[in-house]
């Protein structure tokens, strides 16, 4: 194994000819992963069994995570956990757009996932993940304490799967922060409001048609 | 100062008799009885309902308003709104309903006789489209501006649409598997008018919020030649007060409030249109996600208000498990309730670790009875659903007796004398006694302002009149008030939990056989319990079919809202905070 | 004096760190195994109330409800199910799916599900589909650790769904034990029916 690190680009000179080496990706997945702060972003009834996380049977901060912060700009970890209902939606992605990268986003419980059991209600968003990137997903109505940890686990081990030559936030390049949907009649996705626009011209044109 | 008492107070003066007959008699042309079969009340003329308003209230005594709730009636061709009040001696409702046709719906506004009525009124604006006339602020309030259409009415329907009532067809013999996303064009739970294009449309926003606001006079100037200017802020939906998404709009000169408007609506799950499709027995799971804090409580407020309608009787060894699942619950909210008001303050998490240290015990118990720590679904009509394992009773009595009067105790020692909290809420939010009544607060807020008024002792359900308990009441209605009500409540819970424990008989846990298709018959019936927030009533009418025609939910939290504004004029914005705490909402009930 | 009230509070904060060590010292070095566990987290606890999850995991009690799984017989390896449909149909928020399996030759059902799918997504725990199954076919399952790294992952089909009977017992030790007495008891008036008929 000693070779391998000795021919790594990556590693300095003055380092090149020790017996035993951790890789930058290691030392930096492991920082990142061992103090994640999640933002204080509490929807729902998931948000009790996330304080009780918190609290002091199952303690978050053996993970580092205690110290949620308030303000998006200085966490980056969110954790979604409750029903997202249309008129929360525009207040969630303006959040997400203030994180600054690397941030992650867990699904907590049925409701962030595909809207739960109040999926048919008409103020309901089917999940999160229709508007924001989802890395894990947690079910579970609401999922215990222990359920959330196993969710933090399965995050840990995604993270720890990752490297600086392939990590986005490194690359070239501006990402587009994600459109604030609108409220309108109904919810607005600007994504998809040429669809929408087609749509209305298509029922325009019916309805000339009949009248013809 | 909190001082304990026995029972309620009697308000004399009043007239003895049937308030019913008195009514006929006063206004012979504007009162006629209800005449679907099996419903409760009186219908008076749209016309001379604030006059009978005044009457209910001045003449007969009914000084406080529960609950407004508004009704679609698509095949008789009328909206109705029913109006449930009560005599703060006790007793039962006085049930009065009003009727406009559904083409052009328009009522009388009853806020300026009971301002305890503004919520509701705005919420039977925003869901049924029913205009009440001299409302002060008749805004959408669980919705936003600009939404199309009112949704409670029985001929809207939702963009996943699938059927009239639940169980639908599409799950059994022939149910291949189908995601709900599939079922509108977008792929999403969305729907448009047709002729909504988004080419050249922008969003309305708050535009309308913000000019109500910025209209009001505030008095130039802080009489030494300084002049001042008048800022509006937001402390928006997400917020370091763990309450939830609420958002409230104040607008300041300096440092002091002047006006505060909350807006409400960012957790609104439709719990009452699901309701209205789901089966009887289908939404008592959907009631553990109303307070969710509180599950159990909110079962037993279901389960009581069907009961009335179904004339069930409960066995006694269920009667007193639901009495113990009861005082436990309120215990643990209670905790919370302090936890949390003590996290607003700035003592940031001790008390709340201290408080949630206990409330993991009893959601050991709650667990161990039945299978979920928060959403319980443990009651059924007629008893509960499983029966205590033999763990239960004596972990409960350990609780009971040694470790939870330890804890209470602790916490008094700690927090009561803490010269910070004393200086932050003696005479902070005061909330006086007529104001408390006007505006239909309700649970320790009420009493906390110095009224006896408790609906474990008005108007008894399960068996609660068996048990020897006292009211704690307050003196000056402020945040230390409201803290040290519920103080003595908890002292009180555990006062019950010994006597339940104790007196607990053995023998059947449900009356009559298992079954999953509950027919309830005809009628109407509102139902209350006291919640550890406040009084939460269910006002249900069945046409006698499996699914409710009607479900709504009296949520002690969204009205207590009402007196907020009143209570944060004139104090900080530090102290806003502080006295949300204390009113203590939950925003799955605020916003159903 | 003015502050007692703060110095009073901060003497029970005090009090509390102290008494993790007493406690500590009580349970002599044997502190973190799973023999003390249950005195740890129980009402006579006066010291660190943490459970080290994933390290060490707090036991869920035998009516814990999470997400619901079938039952085969271990014997003969068929499903118990008979697809009557009913913890379809009392299914709140209608999250399980059946398809009945139709005889090829004479077109008629069968008591066997074809298709069985439950999306986890929108299952709320409630229970109900386990409580009303007169075939004691469905119940629920006491596994957590379900998240995942994809959505669809969280539709469970029929294979994913079948589990023994033998894992039945082991995680309901006292329903599986109610239940093969009820089982037992139908057997045996059964027998004595059959037996009254024939003499």
């Amino acid at each position: 194994m000693s070779e391998e690190f000795q021919n790594d680009p990556r590693v300095p000179p003055e380092l090149r000819h020790s017996v035993f080496i951790t890789t930058l990706d290691k030392i930096y997945n492991w920082g990142r992963k061992r103090s994640m702060w999640p933002i204080m972003f509490g929807l729902a009834c998931c948000a009790i069994e996330m304080i009780a996380t918190a609290a002091s049977r199952f303690d978050m901060a053996r993970f580092g995570m205690e110290l949620m912060r308030p303000s998006p700009r200085q966490a980056d970890l969110m954790i979604v956990s409750g029903t997202v209902t249309k008129k929360m939606v525009p207040q969630i992605v303006r959040l997400y757009n203030q994180m600054p990268e690397p941030k992650y986003v867990i699904a907590m419980g049925s409701c962030a996932t595909s809207g739960g059991p109040f999926k048919e209600g008409y103020n309901v968003v089917s999940g999160i993940d229709k508007f924001l990137p989802v890395d894990v997903y947690i079910p579970g109505c609401p999922p215990t304490p222990q359920a959330l940890i196993h969710g933090f686990v399965k995050l840990h081990e995604m993270i720890e799967g990752q490297t600086i030559r392939d990590v986005p936030w490194y690359k070239e390049g501006v990402v587009d922060a994600i459109p604030v949907p609108a409220l309108g009649p109904d919810l607005l996705d600007w994504r998809q409001a040429q669809e929408i626009a087609a749509r209305a011209r298509q029922i325009a044109e019916e309805a000339q048609e009949e009248e013809a | 100062m909190v001082r304990l008492v026995k029972s309620l107070e009697p308000s004399p003066g009043f007239p003895e008799g049937d308030p019913i007959a008195l009514l006929q008699e006063r206004f012979p042309d504007a009162i006629s009885p209800a005449d679907k079969g099996n419903h409760t009340g009186v219908i008076v003329e749209s016309d001379r309902l604030p006059e009978v308003a005044l009457y209910i209230r001045d003449q007969l005594g009914y000084q406080y308003l529960s609950s407004v709730t508004g009704v679609d009636y698509l095949d008789d061709g009328y909206f109705e709104v029913v109006y449930h009040a009560y005599r703060l001696s006790g007793g039962g409702p006085l049930t009065f309903k009003a009727r406009t046709p559904r083409e052009d719906p328009v009522l009388p506004s009853l806020v300026a006789v009971w301002p305890g009525a503004d919520f509701q009124e705005r919420e039977i604006w925003d869901l049924y489209g029913v205009r009440f006339t001299g409302h002060p602020n008749l805004k959408r309030i669980l919705l936003w501006e600009g939404f199309a259409g009112h949704p409670m009415r029985k001929d809207w329907k939702e963009p996943y649409y699938e059927e009239e009532h639940k169980p639908f067809k599409s799950r059994w013999p022939q149910g291949h598997f189908a995601m709900a996303e599939e079922r509108t064009p977008w792929g999403r739970n969305v729907q448009y008018p047709p002729d909504f294009t988004p080419e050249g449309w922008t969003p309305e926003g708050d535009a309308a919020l913000y000019e109500g606001l910025l209209e009001l006079e505030t008095g130039h100037g802080n009489g030494k030649g300084l002049r001042t200017d008048r800022v509006v802020v937001n402390m928006g939906p997400q917020h370091p007060s763990t309450h939830g998404v609420f958002r409230m709009v104040v607008t300041l000169n300096g440092e002091t409030i002047v006006d505060l408007e909350p807006v409400m609506g960012y957790l609104h799950r439709n719990h009452e249109k699901i309701g209205e499709r789901n089966t009887w027995l289908g939404n008592m799971p959907f009631t553990d996600r109303l307070d969710y804090i509180c599950s159990m409580h909110n079962n037993f407020g279901y389960a009581v208000a069907v009961e009335k309608l179904m004339g069930v009787e409960v066995p006694e060894r269920a009667e007193y498990i639901r009495v113990i699942m009861a005082e436990l619950t309120r215990i643990v909210n209670h905790f919370i309730a302090i936890g949390f008001l003590f996290n607003d303050l700035g003592a940031f998490f001790t008390p709340a670790l201290y408080g949630l240290e206990e409330r993991e015990l009893i959601l050991d118990l709650f667990e161990m009875a039945s299978g979920s720590r928060m959403m319980c679904n443990y009651f059924r009509f007629g008893g509960v659903a499983r029966d205590l394992p033999e763990e239960f009773l004596p972990l409960a009595r350990e609780l009971v007796e040694n470790r939870l009067p330890r804890v209470i105790d602790e916490f008094e020692t700690y927090l009561t004398g803490n010269e910070i909290f004393l200086a932050r809420s003696v005479g902070v939010g005061v909330l006086p006694k007529e104001m408390a009544i006007a505006y239909s607060t309700a649970g320790p807020v009420l009493r906390a302002s110095g009224v006896a008024y408790d609906v474990r002792k008005a108007e008894p359900y399960g068996i609660y009149d068996r048990f020897d308990f006292e009211i704690p009441i307050g003196t000056n209605g402020d945040i230390f008030d409201r803290y040290k009500v519920r103080i003595e409540e908890m002292r009180q819970s555990l006062h019950i939990l010994k006597q339940a424990l104790d007196q607990i008989p053995d023998g059947p846990i449900q009356a009559g056989k298992k079954a999953y298709q509950v027919r309830v018959p005809a009628g109407d019936a509102y139902g209350r319990v006291e919640n550890p927030k406040g009084e939460l009533g269910f006002y249900l009418v069945s046409t006698g079919g499996p699914n409710p025609y009607r479900y709504h939910i009296r949520a002690p939290s969204f009205i207590n809202l009402t007196s907020l504004g009143e209570m944060s004029k004139g104090h900080k914005v530090a102290d806003i905070v502080a006295i949300l705490g204390s009113i203590d909402i939950v925003l799955g009930e605020v916003d159903r | 004096m003015y502050g007692s009230g703060i110095l009073k509070g901060l003497g029970v904060t005090l009090k509390h760190f102290v008494e993790t060590y007493i406690e500590d010292i009580r349970y002599l070095g044997k502190r973190y195994t799973p023999e003390t566990l249950p005195q740890r987290q129980g009402p006579k606890e006066r010291g660190i109330f943490t459970v080290q999850y994933p390290f060490e995991k707090l036991p869920v009690p035998e009516n814990f409800r999470y997400i619901p799984f079938l039952v085969y017989d271990d014997e003969t390896g068929k499903e118990r199910c008979t697809s009557c449909g009913i913890c379809a149909k009392v299914c709140p928020p209608q999250c399980i799916w059946i398809v009945r399996t139709k005889d090829p030759k004479t077109g008629r059902p069968r008591p066997e599900p074809a298709e069985f799918y439950i999306d986890a997504s929108i299952c709320m725990s409630c229970g109900y589909c386990a409580e009303f199954c007169p075939f004691d076919a469905i119940k629920m399952d006491h596994d957590y650790e379900l998240s995942a790294y994809h959505r669809d992952e969280l539709v469970f089909d029929l294979k994913k769904l079948l589990k023994p009977a033998s894992y039945h017992a082991q995680i309901h030790p006292t329903d599986w034990k109610r239940e093969e007495e009820a089982r037992a008891a139908k057997a045996a008036k059964k027998a004595a029916a059959r037996k009254a008929r024939k003499g």
